[in-house]
This record gives structure tokens, C-alpha cells and sequence, in this order.
């Protein structure tokens, strides 16, 4: 009957399933939503929604789908009043259910428009006028399946109203967040494998056999070092002035991975805007505080995952010519993108991470820089959905995405 | 309403919202486990402490670690004790029991009246652990290999796992269970919620408490913002410390119950300093200011 509801659901992003469909008609036939909207909302909600971070999308999809059903605004005032009165708590009986049909809305609205013009006096309690109590449909705090609420101090919340609330937004996915939701996207970058050093603590149980049976049965225990995290990451960080703006995001990347300790080696350094024969060790690019580029590149093996976080917005000349260095004073005999082609040719698993969101890459002041280094590294924005996917990427060879 | 299930209400020491306790009452009506998410102190463990109490039944808690593995949570068999008894020949090592032990979740299947079953903390363990007890879970059974015996729950019980989102779950894991994410209490909930905790507060105390904690919440930047626990720790600190109400939000006595980070008391102090300057903060901290 509201099969559509399922549909939009999925079309809003909802990863909603059959099973869990299935789960909430059962649910309904159970008569688990009480009969009124704000039930249905919360029974929809808990079993169709498994993280908070899509409330909001839900919110928005149900009240979206059941918009139709809110409160009609603009009531004279008088109405309001007469609805501002406090009422105990109303015993429903069965005899009572049965007599209230569910009233189809065009109906509700019709009749809301004739009790309007008829009624000139307070009601409470009774089963036709707008009033609080009773069961009439229209009024607050009474009863009636399928009735219309008007104001009231949310006896039985408006689900819609609850809905357009919208208190869950701060958790959207595709928003950025906080150090943690990074660590936890962090933690997802890892390649098992068995460490040199350490405390033996597992039982190497074909070991033990071999030796208890070399031992003519006399148990011999023989425990082997746990596996554990492989993965080495470079992280290579702009520091130059278009990232103020995004200072406090990449702060908070750079304390995730900082934290992250489940990798094997971390290397962080910085550059300015774009990369050419120096990496600085420190975020203010001192001149007497850095590594040679080639060092790291023949230094550092292959197999270290490379993640730069930058704007990759500058002027193209920076990017594309000899001595194009924005720093005073320093000359390159590479273009950056030279470099840039160089990085990418020897690890082979590296990704951008960048904190303009992806909709505005086209359309800022850096499109050609932005447009150029992305046809060098696989491109994502600096938001948690954005950082999913680099890491996805990191975990295989990416091809180059085309050379030229 | 078709038929009456076993209906939660909540408990006299622990404040549930409508919300909460109508997912509470879906999971059991539909026996699915319910996850519980929520900032830390929002009262995801004492909420199956709550139900446990209300509803007259044992809580068993299963803590999950990171070394946890699912079939602990079943049984373990202690092959190494075998094999030891076996060379000593202590005890009678053909007879398999012995060396079975039931795990939380073997315990919760064979306790004689229905209990509620706690798993604390899932994200915890590895990523692959939730998979791991699907089929446990949903047919409230499991087979000992060892033994030939099939451990069947004599009661369904009510299952609540906490989950402090360390990890993203499984989704074939999460289609299984009802999920309510605690929000973190508005100011008239965590006044109920305090009252329960210190029903004798002044309230006058409570009310500059309150709007020191509140204010302390909002501060940007802060790394590990105060919770309920840390608030009602706070309070009775104010309380034996015969703390008079005027002074809590000049002086912030007992400041370290709060705020558990240096970091956090550093960011706070700035901020107090420089109110006039408060639209800097983001960035006061920051390497990148230099470019500024």
C-alpha cells in the first residue's frame, strides 16, 4: 500500500532491504506504530535506518513522502488558543477504535474547512468540534486514527513535524566530521603481515603437532608473534595560504592519522602549493628544514601509500612551468607537474585528497591545476565518503589515469 | 494491538525517552537484537542493565575486547588441557564436556529463565565479528562439533549491543537488528536524568551547573567534550566541595572532572581569554597560520 515509501527511501540513499521491509510490515500487522504517524515514524526509523548518519536522509525522505499530512498552517488565532489548554492522559478503548475509521485526507481537510466556519466556541473533550481531548479528528491530545493535529505540546508529536526536525544532520556521512569518524575510515587501511619483532602469543598449531609427535607424544606448545599491520603511509600536506580556509578539516586529518597507530611507518611532510625539488619537514615550509624529493623517491619503497591532501588550486604557471616556485628566491628546473608525474610513477598507491568539495572543482578559480593534477592522481574530496573511497583506492594499483 | 508483549517502561534509576524505550519494545516484540549507538556517557550499557531490572530477568554481559573472536562467545574448547590431562592421565579425557566451556552467549541459550543479554562494546573486536555470529543470532542455536550436541536456547533472549562506532558494522549484520542511536540529552532531559543521580541538589546549583556544562559543550574544538557521567561526577565534586552556586561559572572549580584533556583546558582557557577575539579560534591553533 505504501510500497512507494520503500522506493523513496532507496531513492534518497537509504540502503534499505528487502529483509528489513519485511521486518516492518511484520512489524505493522503486529500493530507495533500504535496507530498514529510519530509511532510509524520511530518503528519505520529503527528498523529500516542502521546508522545515524543516515537519520537525516531519512528524515528528509519521510517527510518528503508524508509532507501531505502536517499540521495546515494559518488556523485564526482564536483556534490556537482554545487548543493551548493542558489535558490528562486519554484511555482509549477498543469501542472507541472501532468507531473511527480512517478518514482519507482530502475528506479530514474538507471537514477541517466546514468545522472552521461553523465554530465559534471552545471545545474540549468532545468528538466533533476542533478542541483538545475527545475524539473528534481535529484539535490535539485526543484521539483519532488518521486525524488532523493541531498545535499542542506534543502529546503525540507530529511525526512530520519530527521528521523536519531534521536534529540528525550533523551526522550526514558526506558532511565532513570529526578526528574519530577519519580514524575509524583510517583503521580500514591495513594489509596483515606477520611482524619480526614482538611477544609470541599464538599457539602455531601445526608447529605443535610436529613437535609433540617429534617428541613421541610428549606435548611441546609452540606460539608464534600475531600478525599484524603492514601498511606504511606518506602523508604529503599543502600548507601554502589557499588552505587556511581549510585549516580546521585538515587539522583534523592530520591528528587521525597522527593517532592512527596500526601503521607500520607514517612519514608526514609539506610542501607549498605544489611540489618540486624540496619537501619541508614542518608546516611552515622552512627553507633549512627539509628532505630532497629524490631522496624520498629512491629512498622510500613502492609500497608505501602516498595520500597528499591539498587544494591542488594555483596559478597554472606554478604548475606547469620552469622556476614557476611560488617561494621567492628558489628556482625549479622541473615544472611541478613534472614532479608530480614522478611521485605517481613510483608509488603506485597514492590518491589526492582534496578539501574543496567536488561540485566546486569545476568552477573554481584552480579548475585547470585542479583538472591537471587529476589526471595524474585518482582525485577525492576531504569528506569522510570522500576518504572511503581514496582508501579503497589505495588498496590496489590504480592505474594512471592517462599520461600526457 | 494484535497481542501484548512484554513491555519496557524503564526503570526508577535510569531515565529512557519515548524514543529509546519504543525502539526498546520493537526488538523484543520482533526478537531482534537492538544496537544501541551513542556518545560515550549517554547510558548505552545501563540502558540493558535498566531493561534487566524492569523486566525481572538475569543480565549477562558479554565485554567485547579486540582479541575477542565470535566462537568465544559460544564455547571453548580447552584442547590444551586435554592434551595436558592426557599426558598425566589426571582425569578422564575421553569424555569431550569436560573440556567444553560455554561462552556468554552458550549461557544466555541455557539459562532456565529468559535473560538479557548484554554485548558490550562490538566494535571492539575485529571487523569480521559480527559476521561471525550471524546465524547464532538469528536461530538462537549453535552445534558443537565435539561434542555432536546442538545447544538450543530454552528462552529467547533479549539482546542489546552497544556500539561506540569505532568500526562501521557489517551491513548483512546490521539488516538484522533494530538500530536506535542515543542523541545526547537536551537540557530538560538531563535535568530529569541529574535528579535521579542527586534528587537533593539545590537548584540553583544545578541551574549554573548546567549552563557551565552546556557552554563548556559548545566550544568548538574541543577533543573529548563532557558527557552525562562526567557532568553528574561534577556535580557532587560542587556538592562535598561546598562550592557556592554564584562562583561555579567565574572560577570553574574542579575543572579536571570536565575536561580530561590537556589540550582541551588549554583551547578553553584561550578561549576564555580572548572572548572578543572568538571568531579566531578556529585557526588559533593551527600549523597553517602562518599563511593567515
Amino acid at each position: 500500500m505504501f510500497t512507494k515509501f520503500f522506493y523513496v527511501l532507496k531513492d534518497s540513499g537509504l540502503p534499505v532491504s528487502m529483509n528489513e521491509w519485511q521486518t516492518l510490515l511484520e512489524a505493522l500487522e503486529a500493530g507495533m506504530a500504535g496507530s498514529s504517524l510519530t509511532g510509524f515514524y520511530y518503528l519505520c526509523r529503527s528498523v529500516l535506518v542502521k546508522t545515524e548518519a543516515h537519520y537525516d536522509r531519512f528524515d528528509m525522505a519521510f517527510a518528503n513522502y508524508f509532507s501531505d499530512i502536517e499540521t495546515p498552517e494559518g488556523l485564526p488565532d482564536k483556534i490556537w488558543e482554545w487548543l493551548d489548554k493542558e489535558l490528562p492522559d486519554m484511555q482509549i478503548s477498543d469501542e472507541m477504535r472501532r468507531n473511527h475509521q480512517k478518514l482519507d485526507l482530502d475528506e479530514l481537510k474538507r471537514m477541517l474547512e466546514e468545522r472552521l466556519a461553523e465554530q465559534n466556541e471552545e471545545h474540549h473533550g468532545g468528538n466533533r468540534w476542533i478542541g483538545t481531548g475527545g475524539t473528534s479528528p481535529f484539535g490535539h491530545s485526543g484521539y483519532h486514527p488518521g486525524g488532523i493535529r493541531i498545535g499542542g505540546a506534543s502529546r503525540n508529536l507530529s511525526a512530520v513535524k519530527v521528521a523536519g526536525q531534521r536534529r540528525f544532520q550533523e551526522f550526514r556521512t558526506d558532511e565532513t566530521l570529526g578526528i574519530r569518524q577519519f580514524q575509524v575510515a583510517l583503521r580500514k587501511l591495513r594489509q596483515f603481515t606477520t611482524r619480526l619483532d614482538g611477544a609470541r602469543t599464538e599457539l602455531d598449531l601445526d608447529s605443535t603437532i610436529n613437535k609433540t609427535c617429534d617428541n613421541a607424544g610428549r606435548l611441546e606448545l609452540i606460539w608464534e608473534r600475531p600478525k599484524e599491520n603492514g601498511i606504511k603511509v606518506l602523508l604529503l600536506m599543502d600548507a601554502g595560504g589557499s588552505m587556511v580556509s581549510y585549516s580546521r578539516l585538515c587539522n583534523q586529518l592530520f591528528t587521525a592519522v597522527n593517532r592512527s597507530n596500526h601503521f607500520k611507518d607514517l612519514k608526514i611532510f609539506y610542501f607549498h602549493n605544489c611540489i618540486y625539488d624540496y619537501l619541508y619537514h614542518d608546516p611552515w615550509c622552512s627553507l633549512n628544514n627539509y628532505t630532497e624529493t629524490d631522496y624520498v623517491l629512491n629512498t622510500y619503497s613502492a609500497d608505501y601509500r602516498v595520500i597528499i591532501v591539498g587544494d591542488a588550486s594555483m596559478a597554472p604557471y606554478e604548475l606547469m612551468r620552469k622556476g614557476g616556485i611560488i617561494e621567492w628566491g628558489l628556482y625549479n628546473d622541473r615544472p611541478g607537474i613534472d614532479w608530480f608525474k614522478r611521485i605517481r610513477q613510483h608509488f603506485e598507491y597514492s590518491v589526492w585528497l582534496n578539501p574543496i568539495p567536488k561540485n566546486y572543482w569545476m568552477w573554481m578559480e584552480g579548475a585547470f591545476t585542479i583538472n591537471k593534477i587529476s589526471e595524474v592522481f585518482p582525485m577525492e574530496e576531504l569528506t569522510i565518503d570522500g576518504l572511503q573511497s581514496a582508501i579503497d583506492k589505495l588498496k590496489s594499483r590504480q592505474a594512471i589515469a592517462t599520461s600526457s | 494491538m494484535a497481542k501484548k508483549y512484554v513491555d519496557y517502561r524503564g526503570s526508577s534509576d535510569y531515565i529512557v525517552s519515548d524514543e529509546l524505550r519504543n525502539s526498546v519494545n520493537i526488538a523484543i516484540a520482533l526478537q531482534k537484537p537492538l544496537l544501541i549507538k551513542g556518545e560515550p556517557g549517554t547510558g548505552k550499557t545501563m540502558l540493558a542493565q535498566s531493561i534487566a531490572d524492569s523486566l525481572e530477568m538475569n543480565l549477562i554481559i558479554w565485554n567485547i575486547k579486540s582479541t575477542t573472536k565470535a566462537q568465544e562467545g559460544l564455547y571453548v574448547y580447552d584442547t590444551v588441557q586435554r592434551l595436558y590431562d592426557s599426558q598425566f592421565g589426571d582425569s578422564n579425557v575421553a569424555d569431550i564436556k569436560q573440556y567444553i566451556k560455554l561462552g556468554k552467549l552458550g549461557e544466555a541459550f541455557l539459562a532456565d529463565k529468559p535473560v538479557v543479554l548484554l554485548i558490550d562494546e562490538i566494535d571492539k573486536a575485529d571487523l569480521e565479528f559480527p559476521n561471525d555470529l550471524l546465524w547464532e543470532l538469528d536461530q538462537m542455536s549453535f552445534y558443537i562439533p565435539e561434542t555432536k550436541e546442538t545447544i538450543e536456547a530454552k528462552n529467547r533472549p533479549i539482546v542489546i549491543i552497544t556500539s561506540n562506532a569505532e568500526k562501521e558494522l557489517p551491513d548483512a549484520f546490521l539488516r538484522r537488528c533494530i538500530f536506535h542511536y542515543i542523541a545526547f540529552p537536551d537540557p530538560e532531559g538531563m535535568e530529569k536524568i541529574i535528579k535521579v543521580h542527586h534528587p537533593k541538589l539545590e537548584m540553583k546549583l544545578l541551574q549554573q551547573a548546567m549552563e557551565t556544562f552546556y557552554m563548556l559543550r559548545n566550544i568548538s574544538n574541543i577533543q573529548k567534550r563532557p558527557s552525562t557521567s562526567e557532568l553528574i561526577d561534577w556535580l557532587q565534586a560542587l556538592v562535598v566541595g561546598g562550592i557556592s552556586p554564584g562562583r561555579i561559572r567565574q572560577e570553574l572549580p574542579f575543572l579536571g572532572v570536565l575536561l580530561k584533556k590537556n589540550e582541551d583546558l588549554d583551547i578553553l582557557l584561550t578561549q576564555l581569554n580572548t572572548k572578543t577575539q572568538a571568531r579566531n579560534q578556529n585557526t588559533r591553533s593551527s600549523p597553517f597560520n602562518r599563511y593567515r
